[in-house]
């Protein structure tokens, strides 16, 4: 492990590396591998059970990137505050708001797609901009703040309309509809964009200097504070990208069911921070990565194909599922948390 | 001006700023509805906007007075829209089993099961709190997003009728001419105001939200109280429960009880109890759950749109939060008083006035010197 | 040796705080290659300094010069930039990042944008392996001690400036007691690696409350009292009588017969007995037995172990080693109730956040460790409770007298002797007072020594800490003596005993 380098002085106050067992238990990597090891172990799972009702068709495999592409994009975004210590309950609301902001304008205003992409953007961002402003310069609780977002947005969605906007434009059924041939199968331009958000995510989380003031507020805002770094301005910036997220979630979410509705992805954030929980990020923030919560996001993705496919199992075992897998996740990132302070 | 001390006493009160707010809101509704006041008796029931006020709002108050205790101690249960679904599940589920739906015992049993599972709930959540020492935002997660699919899983998916005359009292029924859902709701309130203010466990419940160390060093037995909130908040939660079943004669496991752990969060910080913990107030609270009902109703009968409900509650809770954030009064009084104490560039030696001056004890900031 | 330029001067710093004149025009200078000792007792406006030096706290007067140029420091990352690094006692690291992360976060080497991890772990290897340490940098920092942490924090500092040729390295280090938690091999190794830094030429600051550290690595030190400059000396002109008097202005033998002894000699049986009680970390096995009627008295400078050794006799904090006896019978000690439930109370030196729930009311706080004995279904009778209350406010003379008042609103004598009433009431056989004078005025100190003679002369025994030695001394039948978290002497209070022979003990550190 670590390279024993030439200590001419004081051997004996060196600190023997961390025994491999410790290691091994301490690693921030674990959870990850936990959650992919299940996710893997389920898919064959699957494969045995299901095999002559095609379960192992690579299209089902790809199917669990297009179902799921707009809670991805949505969940990364919900990482970015929960990596900072925050939480955000305004997702589901911004996703829903967003759909029928978009079908509104798109129908009833006769705006191009091109054009309201743009505007449907950047007002889920600058909602998640006011309330990081509100957070931060306000000292208030980051739950409350973002279940006034919840309900402001939810409000702004039944303002437009209270009925359900199918989208009729052709321009976006075509988008909806396009598929990207990979050989074994395709995938939809939302699986496209969400894979596209998540590496994107990576790339800023682990080799931009924002990204590791994130983990660094997230793991201790006070020394952040201290060692000089603007955290203040970190944290307004986690909330505008779920902002940012939530809106592009919607969006997704607009093209996948082609229509807006008020109560569209009504408690949506629960399954972005249950995926983002299972993908092995703290939720007290400063430790957990971004592909996590892909693997997340696939379980929950998964169990719900596998429910499909079992036939006789009905849809709220899905939740039942969810929050078991929460309740063992949230339990051993406790252990986890108490053995390193020990 | 002699009444001043009278009238600071009275706009220092705690239940003040609740009770203006839910006076102003009334009123609000007068030049729409001029009949808002009046109570009438039809078929030996009485009718009026108040009652339907207080009638509609009954499962709300139950659960933003259990939620009172569970943030009193400093913590927050997002688990009770949850628990409602289970406890309407289960008692409708078995009643609906029953040959004969209006036998008393088979009512009463059912009731029994529904808020057994409720207390089950709870010791849930408190072992996670107070055992694991798990964040309770992140332990009554677990139920928040668990217990819904329960729900369902004991509906079957189904929205489960039931036709129980006895049933149908608690949340649907009439007795001495008003709403019988009154009578449980006084009945709850008053029994946990007697809990707390007869007993010790308001007092000991204050000292554990309000200073959790000097608690510990005071010998409080932190763990038993936190656990026995959750379970109170959750039991709470299971009459809600209870009444939302009975008054619709279904149990919903999908919608019953949807985002009221949301509304009774609200209702605890409208009535002034701190989401930091400590001081609470029941009164407080179910003035707090009386203003979201009338803010409801208002907005029905001033004739703006229903659905600007969402809009306006949030902005509630963003105004009633920025009142009580001290960075935030510290930056409105830095505007009325002046440059505030430490304020860079002065050079000279600023006077002392200032300082002794300022407002209030708690306006000043908290530093310790060395 | 010739003095050079200084590359830091402070000159007639002010700052105040609301009602507290913190500093009044405090001179203070650094010269490269030195380790300067800042000393003074509680309160006397060290933090302060050096939190004004670090722009934690904006200064209302004076000027900074760094290098000979007058510098404007507003925030911490403006002194990091200026060149002025800290490491505070509680390392302010990011556990959850690596080492090298934690030494260059802020800064790292980037291209295009792009973190360039492999020349950040190259370069932060090389770093400590200059300073000659063994550390992995790809490792996470909470996989190390705390002892490791804190060098990784001055190596952080010292660091600054390293990459991309940004700003001008680090010029002072400012060391706020990085000691108090680490044992005598992790001490070493940090005084190497001070010493490594003196010579490359940077000017060290060092706040301890261990003496002997002081002696073993500084060169000069600073003395302040009360906000105000006391003097500058070199540490090898200085010994540590002279800077113990320096500290609490007052010479030695003019403390001489301040005291009179008039101790009532009624003392009982032994009630606490702790046999080699210690707690890593907190403070060196002790033996002690306090008797009933007797006060003990705990003398020593501010961090040497008072108050972890009331902590241990109350339960508060876990011991991991010796037993606790308290009336004859062995207690464990896991929590506070058992404390408690054997007759022991315990007011905190910290009365805010130990002590106090400042939302609760006079009333509400003085029974409320009575209440938590009786549990939440029997609560104190109306009448009953009222009467007490009442009693007690005018026992001890609290203002207002109104049980209703807030105790956060209280002045800190009123708070004390709440917290005072809140123990008598529950009728202890042990009273622990841990500075229950500091911060309140003349009158009201007065009236707590007074009563805690009473008390023992009603047979409660009674441990006492204070830093003020006369205290101890007019009050105690035996004295304990700390220093460097160690009980090094107990002594029989009695004519000959006086508050120099007390100093002398602390600052010799012999066993009697």
């Amino acid at each position: 492990m670590s390279t024993t380098t030439k200590t001419p002085t004081a051997p004996e106050s060196r600190t023997p590396a961390p025994s491999r067992a410790a290691t091994l238990l301490g690693d921030r990597r674990l959870p990850v591998l936990v959650t992919a090891g299940l996710f893997l172990a389920m898919y064959v799972a699957g494969l045995s059970r299901y095999q002559n009702y095609g379960f192992g068709e690579p299209q089902v495999f790809m199917n669990l990137f297009i179902d799921n592409g707009y809670l991805l994009v949505a969940a990364v975004g919900v990482t970015f505050v929960i990596l900072s210590g925050g939480i955000d309950l305004s997702v589901g609301s911004v996703i829903g708001f967003t759909t029928m902001f978009t079908a509104w304008l798109v129908e009833r205003q006769g705006l191009p797609i091109l054009v309201v992409i743009p505007m449907a953007l950047a007002v889920g961002a600058f909602g998640g901009f006011l309330m990081g402003y509100v957070i931060h310069n306000f000292e208030i609780q980051p739950f409350i703040v973002t279940l006034a977002g919840l309900f402001l947005f939810r409000g702004l969605c039944l303002v437009i309309s209270k009925e359900s906007i199918s989208i009729g434009d052709p321009s976006v059924s075509s988008m909806a509809g396009a598929q990207v041939n990979l050989g074994a199968g395709f995938l939809s331009i939302g699986a496209i964009v969400a894979l596209v958000v998540l590496a994107g995510a990576f790339y800023v989380l682990h080799y931009t200097r924002f990204g590791r003031r994130v983990y660094a507020v997230g793991g201790n805002e006070q020394s952040a504070l201290l060692m000089g770094l603007p955290q203040g301005g970190t944290k307004i910036a986690v909330y505008t990208i779920s902002g940012f997220c939530s809106a592009l979630a919607g969006l997704l979410f607009t093209l996948y069911i082609q229509s807006g509705d008020p109560l569209h992805a009504t408690g949506m954030e629960l399954d972005a921070i249950a995926a983002v929980v299972i993908g092995g990020t703290l939720l007290t923030g400063g430790s957990g990565y971004v592909i996590g919560t892909l693997f997340g996001v696939l379980v929950l993705g998964l169990i719900k194909s596998i429910i499909q496919f079992e036939g006789t199992l009905s849809s709220w075992w899905t939740k039942i599922a969810t929050g078991v897998l929460l309740c063992a996740f949230i339990l051993i990132q406790r252990a986890m948390t108490t053995r390193k302070k020990a | 001006m002699t009444t001043t001390p009278r009238w600071r006493a009275l706009t220092h009160h705690h239940l003040f700023w609740p009770v203006a707010v839910l006076v102003v809101l009334l009123l609000v509704n007068v030049p729409f509805t001029p009949d808002f006041f009046s109570i009438r008796m039809t078929n030996g029931h009485l009718h009026g906007s108040l009652v339907s006020i207080v009638l509609f709002g009954s499962p709300l108050i139950l659960v933003a007075v259990g939620m009172t205790l569970v943030i009193a101690t400093g913590g927050i249960d997002l688990s009770v829209g949850a628990v409602v679904a289970i406890t309407g599940a289960l008692t409708c589920s078995y009643i609906s089993d029953q040959s004969d739906q209006s036998a008393l015992s088979g009512v009463f049993l059912a009731m029994g099961i529904g808020l057994l599972a409720a207390v089950i709930c709870g010791l849930w959540n408190g072992f996670l709190v107070a055992r694991m020492g798990i964040q309770p935002i992140i332990a009554t997660l677990i139920i928040m997003v668990a217990g819904r699919g329960v729900a369902q899983l004991i509906t079957d998916g189904q929205i489960i009728t039931v036709n129980s005359e006895p049933f149908k009292m608690i949340g649907g029924g009439y007795w001495l001419t008003l709403p019988f859902s009154i009578f449980v709701v006084a009945v709850v309130v008053a029994v946990t105001v007697m809990l707390t203010r007869r007993t010790a466990l308001g007092l000991l419940v204050e000292s554990v939200g309000g200073n959790a160390e000097a608690s510990r060093l005071v010998g409080i037995r932190s763990r038993r109280i936190k656990i026995m909130v959750y379970v109170f908040c959750a039991v709470c939660a299971g009459i809600a429960g209870l009444m939302i079943s009975s008054n619709t004669s279904a149990a919903d496991g999908n919608n019953a009880g949807l985002w009221i752990e949301l509304d009774a969060i609200l209702a605890v910080v409208i009535g002034g109890t701190s989401l930091l913990g400590g001081r609470f107030s029941i009164g407080g609270t179910v003035v707090g759950a009386l203003v979201i009902q009338t803010l409801t109703t208002t907005i029905y009968t001033i004739g703006v749109p229903t659905q600007t409900n969402l809009v306006f509650k949030a902005a509630v809770v963003i105004v009633v939060c920025l009142l009580q954030s001290p960075k935030f009064r510290a930056k409105v009084f830095r505007g009325k008083f002046g440059t505030k104490p430490g304020a860079k560039g002065g050079t000279g030696q600023p006077a002392a006035a200032p300082a002794d001056t300022a407002p209030a004890p708690e306006a000043a900031p908290k530093m310790e010197v060395s | 040796m010739a003095e050079p330029r200084p590359v830091l001067e402070m000159t007639g710093i002010v700052k105040e705080f609301p009602g507290v004149r913190a500093l009044s025009g405090v001179d203070f200078r650094l010269f490269p290659g030195e380790i300067h000792a800042l000393m003074g007792e509680n309160g006397a406006g060290k933090s302060t300094l050096i939190k004004v030096l670090t722009g934690v706290y904006a200064l209302d007067d004076g000027t900074i010069t760094l290098d000979g140029q007058p510098v404007q420091i507003d925030s911490p990352l403006q002194a990091q930039q200026a060149g002025i690094s800290t490491v505070y006692q509680e390392v302010n690291l990011c556990p959850n990042l690596s080492v090298a992360e934690n030494i260059f976060i802020g800064r790292e080497p980037t291209r295009f944008g792009r973190i360039q991890w492999n020349r950040m772990r190259k370069e932060a290897a090389e770093l400590v392996d200059r300073l000659g340490l063994d550390i992995d940098v790809t490792a996470p920092l909470s996989s190390y001690p705390l002892a490791v942490q804190q060098l990784v924090a001055i190596v952080r500092s010292v660091g600054t400036g390293d990459s991309d040729g940004e700003g001008s390295g680090t010029k002072v280090l400012v060391l706020d007691e990085p000691t108090s938690s680490l044992d005598r091999d992790e001490v070493l190794e940090l005084f190497r690696l001070m010493r490594q830094l003196r010579d490359e030429g940077v000017a060290i600051l060092f706040v301890s409350h261990f003496l002997d550290q002081i002696y073993e690595i500084c060169d000069r030190m600073t003395v302040l009292r009360n906000g105000g400059l006391v003097g500058e000396h070199m540490v090898s002109e200085l010994d540590q009588v002279g800077l113990i008097e320096l500290m609490i202005g007052k010479a030695l033998d003019q403390l001489e017969g301040l005291h009179e002894h008039q101790l009532h000699s009624d003392v009982g049986e032994t009630l606490v007995k702790a046999d080699s009680l210690g707690r890593t970390g907190g403070i060196a096995p002790f033996d002690l037995e306090i008797k009933k009627g007797e006060v003990v008295g705990l003398a020593g400078l501010l961090g040497s172990g008072r108050t972890e050794l009331a902590r241990l006799l109350f339960g508060a904090d876990q011991p991991d080693s010796g037993k606790l006896t308290i009336g004859g019978k062995q207690v464990s000690m896991s929590a506070p109730n058992d404390a408690i439930g054997a007759g022991v109370a315990f007011c905190s030196e910290n009365r805010k956040t130990e002590g106090l729930v400042p939302d609760l009311t006079v009333r509400e706080n003085i029974i409320l460790a009575l209440q938590a004995a009786r549990g939440w279904t029997r609560p104190i009778p109306v009448s009953q409770r009222d009467e007490l209350v009442a009693k007690y406010i005018k026992a001890l003379d609290i203002r207002p007298a109104n049980p209703e008042a807030r105790v956060g609103q209280l002045s800190g004598g009123n708070q004390q002797k709440v917290l005072l009433a809140r123990w008598l009431i529950t009728q202890p056989k042990m009273l622990i007072l841990d500075e229950p004078t500091r911060g309140i005025d003349v009158g009201a100190k007065a009236e707590i020594q007074k009563l805690v003679v009473s008390l023992s002369e009603e047979g409660m025994a009674v441990l006492y800490i204070a830093a003020e030695l006369e205290e101890v001394l007019r009050l105690s039948h035996t004295i304990g003596v700390l220093r460097d978290r160690r009980l090094v002497a107990r002594l029989t209070n009695g004519p000959e005993i006086t508050t120099s022979k007390i100093l002398e003990t602390i600052a010799s550190g012999e066993h009697q």
